[in-house]
């Protein structure tokens, strides 16, 4: 294990007090045949050690790409990050070369993919996927390697762990192989956990098995995890934090229970009030008019301002709303949040 | 509610196997794979039924079977008197005009080479006599209309249009030959939640202006709550428990019904650690090899020995005042707001 400490004692200008993840001011683009896609256009966070932030958002409004340029693992070209920083305890990651950012990779930062078959190598057994972390990262020979795999599979509560090591990935159920996903990204004790849409092609059921597992593991360990997902039943289950996102924008951000209480800005207000609730049976519920942009034309000023129903002048025009100060760690993108809030 | 001309659409019995064969030239068979197993239903005029249950359980099966997709392995389908599962030729034809359906997937359920006017007029070319020739332009306008889409863009392609639109493009066709009955299955779960309220919006407003009966099919229980006059819970071919949906979602009393409804997420924070949360272990099992007696008792925490030797019926029993496949069905307060 000492030559993990080694690792990271060789991040140059790593500061342990400073914070674990901090997402500054990200943009990021496509640049595609049919012009740029502006998939980030400023995403701002911070995460802590313990702490669960959700980012929440349609499909579209840029919160895959984010994980990915926090990972690293952009697709490039055509993607591109054009400014920004993304710095896990004050190393800025963007500036490392190759080959000390793939250190970073699964052992501070690690990552979690919504469809856990796609994301497993269908023609390697599960023990040798995971065994294959320890041999590149740790350097542990193959009889170690699959020793460690085992005592993962038991953590993530995969029945007869021995057994199914040698198994592919396709002879698990969604569940289970969700759960070997779990167990590679913990592999190598990450500090930070990306998951994104963990939960998105499971039964509710075994939702419950998954997200009460991620909360165990998540505790154990006090890592940093960002949820990423469109589920706003998930998030009020499991935020400390919100960080809703709309056309590549942090739209909102703030602790859980004001969000749900009193959202600051209209679209969150909007997202809020389009789910089904048991007072609203038998009703209309509330839409949101329009599309979401294309991301080759973001509207200009402020992006939700065709389909808002506060939207001013002010709002079509150029620059788009700063980050309000609503509260002490509660941003709000919006010139009127204190009217939508005040409702 | 007793009144039988009410009822538009009821099954008996009705079975689906799939046979697993074994061996290429001569095959036999091995088994089957009981994904529906004897399900009873009736939907009445203008009612809304939901089925809800997790994958696997043979939903989308049952919906097959009910548009005429599959042939049921035994059973009866009876729309209007008469038993869909022996009509043949140009009467099973006609009679299928009365009962259509809307797919999940708005993406792959149309057919991207096809104009949008084709797409909604291709019902009227095999059902010719629903509507003359020189009206059809005319009606595929209005069913545009009626669903919410520009009527000139008739000559646009599927690529063309968002997800939420695509799918109002199935529903127009759905309701190209004016049906009593749609079957629904899964059609908000591939979409965005702004554009998913806007979809359930439309279903429930052409509901009341047309006096349509759904059959409407789901994984996410609070949109099954919000659009359903009453809901059915599945579990592996078979209905468990079914009631209205006060029934079902605050006194549900079988435990598979209950686990269920507490495993959704509530978008509301504060009823965090308030919740009854029965977390179930393990996995649906094979539909295959269905467990003897209850399905549900490998993961059931009441499960007792009666429940291994003796299928529980759905039906009243003492504590439940609506039809539940338990032997030990009793209420029992899992969530307190969806």
């Amino acid at each position: 294990m000492t030559n993990i400490t080694a690792q990271i004692d060789a991040l140059p200008g790593l500061d342990p007090h400073a914070p674990l993840l901090e997402v500054t001011n990200l943009h990021v683009e496509f640049r595609t045949q049919y012009g740029i896609s502006r998939a980030v256009n400023g995403a701002n966070f911070k995460l802590a050690p313990g702490e669960t932030l959700a980012i929440l958002g349609e499909s579209g409004c840029g919160k895959s790409v984010t994980a990915q340029a926090i990972m690293g693992i952009l697709d490039s070209p055509p993607g591109f990050v054009t400014q920004g920083e993304v710095k896990y305890r004050g190393v800025d990651l963007q500036k490392l070369p190759e080959n000390e950012r793939r250190k970073v990779r699964a052992n501070q930062i690690a990552m979690i993919f919504q469809d856990a078959l796609s994301a497993l190598n269908p023609v390697f057994t599960v023990g040798y996927q995971l065994g294959e972390l320890f041999r590149v990262h740790r350097g542990m020979s193959r009889g170690d390697a699959k020793r460690r795999s085992v005592e993962l599979l038991d953590q993530v509560k995969i029945p007869a762990a021995r057994a199914r090591i040698g198994d592919f990935p396709h002879q698990f159920s969604g569940g289970m192989r969700q759960r070997v996903m779990i167990a590679m990204a913990l592999a190598l004790d990450p500090e930070v956990l990306i998951a994104d849409e963990p939960t998105t092609a499971l039964d509710v059921t075994v939702q419950a098995q998954i997200m009460g597992l991620l909360a165990e593991l998540q505790q154990q360990r006090n890592m940093g995890l960002i949820l990423i997902t469109h589920d706003m039943g998930v998030v009020a289950d499991v935020a400390d934090r919100i960080s809703v996102m709309y056309a590549g924008k942090v739209v909102e951000e703030a602790p859980v229970y004001d969000i749900y209480a009193r959202p600051a800005h209209p679209y969150t207000k909007a997202l809020l009030e389009s789910i089904p609730r048991l007072d609203k049976k038998g009703q209309e519920l509330n839409v949101i008019r329009g599309l979401p942009p294309a991301l080759t034309a973001i509207p200009k000023g402020c992006a939700f301002n065709p389909r808002c129903a506060y939207a001013q002048d002010a709002c079509r025009q150029d620059p788009a709303p700063p980050p309000h100060i609503v509260a002490p760690g509660r941003t709000a993108r919006c010139h009127f949040w204190t009217e939508v809030i005040g409702e | 509610m007793s009144d039988r001309n009410d009822i538009v659409l009821e099954t008996k019995g009705l079975v689906k196997h799939f046979p697993i064969t074994q061996g290429i030239l001569f095959q036999s068979k091995v088994g089957a794979v009981r994904a529906v197993d004897g399900v009873d239903i009736q939907l009445r005029r203008g009612e809304t039924l939901g089925i809800v249950g997790e994958s696997g359980c043979g939903k989308s099966t049952l919906a097959k079977l009910l548009v005429a997709l599959e042939k049921p392995t035994s059973g009866a389908i009876n729309v209007r008197g008469e038993n869909m599962v022996t009509l043949k030729g140009g009467a099973l034809r006609r009679a299928r005009r009365n009962i259509q359906m809307v797919l999940q997937d708005p993406y792959t359920s149309l057919n991207p080479r096809m104009t949008v006017g084709d797409i909604i007029g291709e019902p009227f070319q095999i059902h010719p006599e629903v509507t003359p020739r020189k009206g059809r332009a005319r009606a595929v306008q209005d069913l545009l209309d009626t669903v919410g889409l520009n009527p000139d863009h008739i000559n646009r392609y599927p690529h063309q249009f968002s997800g939420g639109q695509r799918q109002r493009i199935g529903i127009a066709r759905a309701l190209a030959l004016k049906p009593e009955i749609i079957v629904c299955d899964e059609p908000v779960s591939a979409l965005d939640v702004s554009i998913q309220a806007q979809v359930i919006n439309l279903l429930e407003g052409l509901q009341n202006d047309l006096g349509l009966s759904y059959i409407f099919i789901a994984h996410d229980l609070s949109v099954v709550r919000h659009i359903s006059d009453r809901v059915a819970v599945m579990y592996l071919g078979k209905i468990v428990e079914i009631g209205n949906d006060e029934q079902i979602y605050e006194n549900p009393t079988h435990p598979y019904t209950q686990a269920l409804l507490s495993a959704v997420p509530v978008p509301d924070p504060r009823l965090r650690g308030h919740r009854d949360q029965i977390v179930l272990e393990g996995d649906v099992p094979s539909p295959a090899n269905p467990p003897s007696g209850c399905r549900f008792r490998t993961r059931c925490w009441k499960a007792q020995s009666i429940c291994a030797e003796q299928e529980p019926l759905l039906q009243i029993r003492e504590r439940s005042p609506h039809p539940s496949a338990c032997h030990f069905a009793e209420p029992r307060d899992v969530v307190h707001a969806i």
